[in-house]
């Protein structure tokens, strides 16, 4: 049998090398590196319609990724979806005229929140509220109102 | 007809006592746990010969996997251009099942079955009525070491499984079917959730790791004391440790990504 001096050693780097892979995934495979913990701040927008957005569906400015969705309800009197998101709060100089806008990345991605800064002085605090907001394109609208285009152009030759 | 129902229920009675029983056992074991603390070179040789000696079939086998992931998921992926969201599906994949399940189904047919013929043995060689006699309770001093070891390990083992099966993959996406190495490791830092897929994948293995130790103890310290019985149990420890690491893997999926 082994020497329990090297069965303890053994074990204790085994147990190391269940650690570090651990570590390893989380630094290495997730994003946990890029995570800057929950110093963030939450601001909410309202949306016709949302599309396929989901919550920790990201949040960009110019295509840099500030925050994510951390919340997405419905408005039983206005019919609007209200979409929270939680923005980092290394970025909290984001004007409260700044509009928001459904895009999708690509043309099969996942959908994502743009970020368009406005021109105003004040920023959007904890709790703002983005007014300027853009619905999520549904691509079967756009496909019928193009139909229907197309069938009153050809109508009026 | 009656002898039929009587033989049905005779079975189903048989099976709630051997459930019953179970409980109860690791209800002791659970008990005998802090005396295994107390004793902590019982726990490192269990871990040794449960955990470490594991270590090798889990490497090779999570190399193996996660370049056969890398394949499979290279091929279907670049049919739609998306090759870049390799590192996605392959770390995907190990971290939130391939990990847990296979390092657990691999950990009850290598370190389970052992377990358990080893308990086994000691019942029928009378070693366990022997430590009894000598006043020495063979719950804390044999089962429950093996029991926490085995509980301990498991989580270690999946995660050096899903660890090394990225790695894997890397090799055959990146080195052998050229796939772009920074889009590889951001697409899946972008994609991966520390809490919500590693950290569910380590909750199943945790989870795992309690149910297939707990089988493979009971079975052998409920085994027949023959030689016979003995080998039945080691095959009943790898068949219902199967079964369970699947109907719960289910169960725990449905919980954490199902939004049931």
């Amino acid at each position: 049998m082994h020497n329990s001096k090297t069965v303890e050693i053994i074990v204790g780097l085994f147990v190391a090398l269940g650690l570090a892979a651990l570590f390893m995934l989380a630094m290495k495979v997730s994003n946990l590196s890029t995570y800057s913990g929950d110093s963030g701040y939450v601001v909410t927008a309202r949306f016709e319609n949302i599309g396929g957005l989901k919550v920790r569906s990201p949040v960009t400015v110019a295509g840099v990724r500030v925050g994510r969705v951390s919340n997405i309800g419905f408005d039983n009197t206005t019919y609007e979806a209200v979409v929270s998101m939680s923005i980092s709060g290394d970025y909290n100089t984001l004007p409260t005229d700044t509009s928001a806008s459904i895009f999708t990345a690509g043309l099969l991605g996942e959908q994502y929140i743009a970020l368009e800064p406005g021109g105003d002085e004040k920023y959007l605090q904890q709790g703002g509220e983005v007014r300027l907001t853009q619905s999520a394109i549904v691509l079967e609208q756009v496909i019928g109102q193009f139909l229907y285009s197309q069938a009153e152009g050809g109508g009026d030759k | 007809m009656v002898n039929l129902i009587r033989n049905f229920g005779r079975w189903g009675l048989g099976v709630f006592e051997r459930l019953g029983r179970g409980h109860i056992f690791l209800f002791h074991i659970l008990m005998g746990i802090p005396s295994v603390l107390a004793r902590f070179g019982l726990l490192i040789q269990q871990m040794m010969s449960v955990g470490v000696l594991s270590l090798l079939i889990i490497l090779v086998s999570g190399l193996f996997v996660g370049m056969v992931l890398g394949l499979q998921g290279y091929n279907t992926l670049v049919d739609f251009g998306a090759e870049q969201s390799l590192g996605v599906v392959v770390a995907l994949s190990l971290v939130r099942e391939l990990g847990p399940v296979v390092a657990s189904l691999l950990f009850a047919g290598r370190a389970g079955s052992a377990l358990t013929a080893e308990i086994g043995l000691m019942k029928s060689t009378e070693q366990l009525s022997g430590m009894e006699m000598m006043a020495v309770d063979p719950i804390k001093r044999v089962i429950a070491p093996r029991f926490l070891a085995g509980f301990i390990s498991l989580p270690l083992l999946a995660t050096i499984f899903s660890a090394i099966g990225v790695v894997g993959g890397f090799f055959v996406g990146v080195g052998l079917l050229g796939v772009d190495d920074g889009a590889f490791w951001s697409q899946m830092q972008a994609k991966v959730d520390f809490s919500e897929d590693i950290m569910n994948g380590v909750i199943k293995s945790i989870v795992f790791g309690f149910v297939v130790t707990w089988i493979a103890v009971f079975e052998g310290y409920d085994a027949v004391p023959t030689s016979e019985g003995v080998s039945r149990a080691t095959t009943r420890t790898v068949v219902h440790s199967a079964l369970a690491i699947l109907g719960l893997d289910f169960v725990l999926t449905a919980l954490m990504f199902g939004n049931i």
